[in-house]
């Protein structure tokens, strides 16, 4: 990179636990950066956006790359990338959802890189894999100098490049909760590209159905339509007690487009991801009731 | 801070080097090794002109430090061909015209490597998705998409 002049001083370290790490952050006066997959630090290093005196490289902590399932709930670290959770199984099948999200994340490249971890903490509004660990009910287990907090997916995020997290505090791993019976989650993007393109709206939907198809847990999320990815309650509410019937998700649509509160870019504008965030919300219900059935 | 001790292996050959933290593995590679044939396209990560594999994954080498090449494994387009003997892959981009310019060719060898490897017999639609992290501004992508299609064909003996 070409910012070597600024950076000759930059330290890198790799800690095998987390006390070390938190040692290390809490003990730089400079500028310290948790560094797990690189594919947001090293960007913003090259075009000079932030200049670290310290690397905190955490993929040699174990509990931030384990993926590990426990009587239905799993945990996966912060540091593991999204080709190890795409070339898991198991957890493909429990939480298809999540994995639409990390599936759209940048290329296979950047895939082989980047975590959820670092999609969370670099804070875009427009993180992919948010959206679906929110609605997915999440759990961030945080680390930092006064020990250890539990916070819900969508505490972290308070705004652009932006986090609830203190000085000093690392996400180590998600919780993602057992899910009873016929429940499915989803997640859906809108972008002008397939690939390689960063959401104008994205919606995660995570419902469960009881015996007779009635809908008796929803959580639906959206990206990319406010200053943080967004929890909406209304939206959920609009499809539990129905069977996700025209009617609900006719609500549904409407509760989705009032949550929005956008921006205008070259993306779209406001009135517009208003109006797809509602169309967008339908199709991953409709795709997130299909995966509670089967 | 000095320069850290880096011990890697990149093609088989094992390295021993001195790196600035700063140095990303593309840099390494490039000003400290001179092997010139990984490219510097972004820097950024939306090129993938600087594809290289590392324990097996396919990575844009500008996204890695160097110093986290410390025991590891590094496969780049020099280590392609067999001597004289190009890659099937390399034999297909020639035939089929696959290049015009060439900058990004090292990275879509190496990453198409890397997909055959792992799906030996892509249709085109997984090609052109797996491929999407390699920007080509000369060809229009078509003769790529055939060239690693027939290559695959040829490697597995069809």
């Amino acid at each position: 990179m070409n910012c070597e002049a600024t950076l000759t001083e930059m330290r890198y370290e790799a800690p095998e636990t987390l006390d070390a790490a938190i040692g290390l952050i809490g003990a730089e006066t400079g500028v310290a950066k948790v560094f797990a997959g690189g594919t947001d630090v090293l960007v913003q290093m090259h075009l000079d956006q932030i200049e670290p005196d310290l690397i905190v490289d955490v993929k040699n902590i174990a509990e931030m790359r384990e993926v590990v399932e426990q009587d239905g709930s799993w945990r996966f670290g912060a540091a593991v990338t999204g080709k190890e959770l795409m070339d898991n199984p198991e957890f493909n099948v429990a939480w298809p959802g999540v994995m639409d999200g990390v599936r759209l994340i940048g290329s296979v490249q950047v895939r082989g890189r980047a975590t959820v971890g670092g999609n969370l903490c670099n804070a875009s509004p427009a993180a992919d894999s948010v959206p679906p660990m929110i609605a997915a009910d999440a759990i961030a287990s945080v680390v930092g100098p006064n020990g250890r907090r539990e916070v819900p997916m969508a505490e972290i995020i308070t705004g652009p490049r932006k986090t609830s997290l203190a000085d000093g505090e690392i996400v180590v791993s998600f919780n993602l909760p057992k899910r009873p019976p016929n429940s499915g989650d989803a997640y859906l993007r809108f972008t002008p590209r397939t690939e390689m393109d960063i959401a104008v709206v994205g919606c995660g939907v995570n419902l469960t159905l009881d015996s007779d198809g009635t809908c008796t847990a929803a959580r639906v999320a959206l990206g990319a339509v406010a200053d943080r990815p967004l929890l909406v309650e209304d939206a959920a509410n609009a499809l539990i007690g129905t069977k996700v019937d025209d009617d609900a998700l006719e609500q549904l649509a409407v509760a989705a487009s009032a949550a929005c509160n956008p921006i205008d870019d070259k993306r779209g504008t406001i009135e517009y991801r208003t109006e797809v965030a509602g169309v967008l919300a339908q199709r991953a219900t409709t795709k997130a009731l299909e995966r509670a059935k089967s | 801070m000095a320069k850290q001790y880096v011990n890697t292996t990149i093609n088989g050959d094992n390295h021993e080097l001195l790196c600035d933290p700063t140095q990303t593995l593309l840099d390494v590679l490039r000003d400290q090794l001179d092997m010139t044939g990984t490219k510097e396209g972004c820097g950024t990560g939306d090129c993938g002109a600087c594809s290289v594999t590392m324990d097996g994954v396919l990575v844009c080498s500008c996204l890695v430090m160097g110093v986290e090449a410390n025991g590891k494994k590094v496969e780049t387009i020099e280590g392609m061909a067999d001597g004289d003997d190009l890659h099937p892959l390399q034999q297909k981009f020639i035939e089929h015209i696959a290049l015009q310019c060439g900058i990004c060719t090292p990275g879509l060898l190496v990453a198409s490597k890397a997909l055959l490897e792992e799906n030996p017999d892509p249709t085109e639609e997984e090609i052109r998705y797996w491929l999407a992290g390699n920007l080509c501004r000369c060809t229009g992508y078509h003769k790529i998409i055939e060239a690693v299609q027939d290559a695959a064909r040829e490697m597995r003996g069809a």
